[in-house]
């Protein structure tokens, strides 16, 4: 039962990692700011959450998990509100919304 | 596999902190740092698992609230010019 446990926490850390590196990958290789909103989601929801996972496989029925459980609800919430406030106050101050990019010859 | 993990987000800090220092607008750079501001409660949440102190959990807490707080003040200034404006009404937009 450890060895499932460990085994399996050691998937949701790896996991986690990878949609990390992947959301902050695109966060540096997306062209708009609007595209780039959505990588940096990618950090906050997947890899966050899946390394929270992880790591409240490891600790087990402690008071470790309960603050593993307010780390997770306090980016569950405030993170897609963060990531509202930062889109809606670029559209205000007047960054353009475009579906079309310059020619893609450009990278 | 903690250090694994912990490698993993120490590259996605560094490719966040690319983003922060290249990016051509300030929203750019708010984003990015958001990014690294959920990333770093991340490493903390595993260095403390890494090295057998689970009380760096609350480190992480404490950033993380401090970062919400922070790119909320941040955006409030870029959108309205002053952190003590107290916003327009919805209609004007």
């Amino acid at each position: 039962m450890s060895a499932l446990l460990d085994v399996l926490s050691w998937a949701l850390l790896i996991a986690g990692g990878a949609f990390c590196v992947i959301g902050a990958l695109g966060l540096v290789r997306l062209r708009r700011f609007y595209a780039r909103t959505h990588a940096a989601s990618v950090i906050d929801s997947a890899g966050a959450g899946l390394i929270l996972a992880g790591l409240l496989l490891q600790a087990g029925w402690t008071l470790v998990a309960v603050k593993l459980l307010v780390i997770g609800l306090l980016i569950f919430f405030a993170s897609p509100t963060a990531t509202h406030a930062l889109a809606n106050a670029a559209l205000a101050r007047g960054l353009k919304l475009e579906a079309h990019e310059e020619a893609p010859s450009k990278r | 596999m903690f250090a694994a993990a912990a490698l993993a987000l120490l590259v996605a800090l560094v490719l966040a902190l690319v983003r922060a220092v290249a990016g051509p607008t300030v929203f750019d750079r708010a984003l990015a740092a958001n990014a690294i501001g959920t990333l770093a409660m991340m490493m903390l949440a595993v260095f403390g698992f890494l090295t057998g102190r689970p009380e760096f959990l609350d480190l992480a807490i404490l950033y993380g609230l401090l970062n919400i707080v922070g790119t909320i003040a941040v955006l409030k200034f870029f959108r309205y010019g002053d952190l003590g404006d107290p916003g327009e009404p919805e209609a004007k937009r």
